[in-house]
């Protein structure tokens, strides 16, 4: 948050603080929270900054969210949409890690499907001699505490070293955690996997048809998108950007380094397992391919693509990974996936660090500096929203 | 106190490890002579992968996860070598140059580009390992090739109580162990070698002392990349080679070199024996676990000793 912002919002308290002092019953926009016995001037501030980051290109793109599945055929809805969601809700838990925290770690997909095969092994699926048959709930519950403990033991494994090493621990954990799976066949059911792992039938919907499961990933995408944009700049996430930046002297001022990066390791874990549950219902199955080396890398391939610096840029990058996969074939030949993706990725990392985000601020610097402020509002609708 | 504790964790970790040897020669001496015997060969394929990976890291600060890619590379082309030449020998050394090239063409024309920034270089050799594996699927397909070895090493040996035992392994750990002295006897007495100690000490010392570093990071690219073709050829022999194989000798490599210690080549022997028999005995006493002793291997060294067993603190 820049000090302007903060300014803005500390003399906003300062007022409200008067002007609701003063009043015997608050006004209806504050009802909800006055039941509370906290008084409204600790609370004001947050609302201010909430309602201040809300601008028209959120609600634009909100409402294209919300009302693309009923312009968009059902391939477009489920194959695109809902996949892109999913796999962004995956790789923005590796945005926060690597973006916030410093920690470019290739286990989050493994985390999510950790997750996956937890569904998998506590619910139903066409395994029945495995598969345990708990309701789905419990499953999920299950499957997300279990994720999540991975997580936080993966970060306690890796954080012990610094920088370049934690790629190398954490592809280990994720490759390792891949044959364990393929030899495995009392837990893991081996190179099969589970099949007829699906979302259960609630509230009249079958969770998998196309519309409904494009909600449940839309929804599950917003909250971590909000999740993600309210704990970077709550106390925890100010922290851990301070450890990213200089561990030593967030030491010296009384942090404990260490403790922040497995506390984000478990957070970041929790919306990989969101987003791996998610993806275990898209695919409908999950096998050892689904936590193979090239989804590791795909993971992180999404989350460069979009950018690090903003929780919308792995959203961004999924969107384009699965356009990409899907309609590859008419560019190159099938096959011929990998190479073109590989191509793409080595050309962000060679001329865009920064992804998509870093072309997007560079076209709105110079769109800025011959004058046209306006095209930029423009053409940020469409990109943002697509 | 440090020694009541080295002697406990010693006593802890060897009680049950001499329980477990005890009991294995007692129930089956053969079995655990044959794994054994199959773990250091296994070791000695995962030094001459993992020795080029970590010379690289100490002196470029490189993750080279495109390594995988090298043995594969080189283990291809060294086929093809052989299938022209019908000679082993030529397969081998056709794998170390044509792998030695390919990187001392990766570290002038990518890597060099990039000094001092570990992460996007990280990420480089990521985009690399994947456009590699792509293209060698499209030229050589998905089916496995299988070396044609010369007839005095296809046989097998007998020896005591183990009987018979191919001797193809044995002379892959002979091979592995000539390699390990001679790259001693190259960063402890040659030059070059004292130039690529010196720069994993300190760089712009080393620099500043007038060697041009540029060339010493090219030279040792090159021998940590030809080492990994070298592997891919000798390994490929030994086991065969498909798509695939990249992937794991890159997690053997790097599971060795975080165990071993970051930038030091006698690190990864120790490594590599560590792993090697840690595999073979998972597989031949637990084998649907068995890359769980890998783990748990590392996960203890981690533990214990994050910069690993002869790694430094950075």
């Amino acid at each position: 948050m820049s000090a302007a912002q903060w300014r803005k919002a500390m003399n906003f308290s300062a007022a409200t603080r008067e002007w609701s002092g003063g009043r015997a019953t608050p006004p209806a926009v504050l009802r909800a929270r006055s039941g509370s016995t906290q008084p409204p001037a600790r609370e004001t501030p947050l609302l201010t900054l909430l309602w201040r980051q809300v601008s028209v290109a959120h609600i634009v793109v909100l409402l294209a969210l919300l009302l693309y599945p009923l312009v968009a055929t059902p391939f477009f809805t489920f194959q695109i949409g809902a996949q892109a969601l999913a796999l962004g809700l995956i790789a923005l838990s590796l945005t926060f890690l690597a973006g916030y925290g410093g920690m470019l770690s290739l286990a989050q997909m493994t985390v999510a499907g950790i997750a996956g095969y937890a569904v998998a092994i506590f619910a139903t699926s066409g395994t029945s001699e495995i598969s345990l048959g708990w309701p789905w709930w419990l499953a999920v519950l299950m499957a997300l505490v279990i994720a999540v403990l991975c997580a936080t033991f993966i970060g306690w494994l890796s954080v012990r070293t610094e920088g370049i090493y934690t790629i190398m621990i954490t592809l280990a954990i994720g490759v390792a955690f891949f044959y364990l799976a393929q030899q495995n066949y009392a837990v893991f059911n081996g190179f099969q996997g589970f099949q007829k792992v699906v979302p259960p039938e609630l509230l009249g919907f079958y969770w998998r048809d196309p519309v409904p499961f494009y909600y449940l990933a839309l929804f599950w995408a917003l909250a971590g998108y909000f999740f993600v944009a309210y704990l970077i700049r709550a106390p925890f996430g100010i922290a851990l950007q301070g450890v990213r930046d200089n561990a030593r002297r967030m030491s010296a001022l009384g942090f404990n380094p260490t403790a922040h990066r497995i506390a984000a390791y478990a957070v970041a874990g929790l919306i990989a397992a969101i987003g791996g549950v998610l993806m275990v219902w898209y695919n409908g199955l999950i096998t050892p391919g689904s936590v193979g080396t090239s989804w590791l890398i795909n993971i992180l391939i999404i989350a460069v693509l979009g950018g690090m610096r903003h929780p919308i840029g792995p959203f961004l990058g999924a969107i384009v990974f699965v356009l990409l996969q899907n309609f590859a074939v008419d560019l190159v030949d099938r096959e011929r996936f990998n190479l073109l993706i590989g191509v793409v990725f080595l050309a962000i990392v060679l001329f865009s660090p920064d992804g998509l985000l870093g072309w997007w601020s560079y076209l709105q610097a110079r769109v800025k500096r011959t004058g046209g402020q306006s095209q930029a509002r423009r053409s940020a609708t469409p990109k943002s929203g697509s | 106190m440090t020694r009541f504790w080295k002697w406990f964790w010693g006593l802890v970790a060897g009680v049950p490890i001499a329980v477990f040897i005890v009991w294995a020669l007692a129930d089956n001496a053969r079995l655990f002579l044959v794994t054994t015997l199959n773990g250091l060969t296994l070791a000695a394929l995962y030094f001459l992968v993992a020795s080029g990976f970590t010379l690289v890291f100490g002196l470029l600060r490189n993750v080279n996860l495109a390594h995988g890619s090298l043995y594969l590379l080189g283990a291809y082309i060294g086929w093809v070598l052989g299938d022209w030449s019908d000679s082993w020998l030529l397969a081998v050394a056709g794998g170390f140059v044509s792998a030695a090239l390919f990187g001392l063409l990766l570290q002038v024309g990518v890597f060099r580009f990039m000094q001092g920034q570990d992460l996007r270089q990280t990420m480089a050799t990521i985009g690399l390992s994947i456009i590699l594996a792509d293209v060698m699927l499209w030229i050589w397909g998905g089916q496995i090739y299988q070396f044609d070895p010369p007839r005095w090493i296809v046989g097998s040996t007998t020896l005591p109580i183990v009987g018979k035992f191919p001797t193809y392994r044995l002379i892959l750990f002979a091979t592995s162990a000539v390699i390990g002295i001679v790259l001693w006897w190259f960063l402890n007495r040659t030059r070059v070698g004292m130039m690529i100690r010196a720069g994993v000490d300190d760089r712009a010392m080393l620099s500043a002392s007038g060697v041009n570093v540029q060339v010493v990071f090219a030279i040792t690219f090159a021998i940590g990349a030809g080492l990994a073709g070298f592997a891919g050829v000798v390994g490929g022999t030994a086991l065969s080679i498909a798509p695939g194989e990249d992937t794991r000798y890159l997690l053997a490599s790097l599971v060795v070199v975080i165990v071993g210690g970051m930038g030091s080549v006698v690190g990864a022997a120790h490594g590599a024996l560590l792993i090697g028999l840690a595999e073979q005995f998972g597989l031949a006493y637990a084998p649907t676990y068995g890359i769980v002793f890998t783990f748990v291997v590392m996960t203890l060294v981690l533990a214990f000793r994050p910069q690993g067993i002869l790694g430094r603190r950075s």
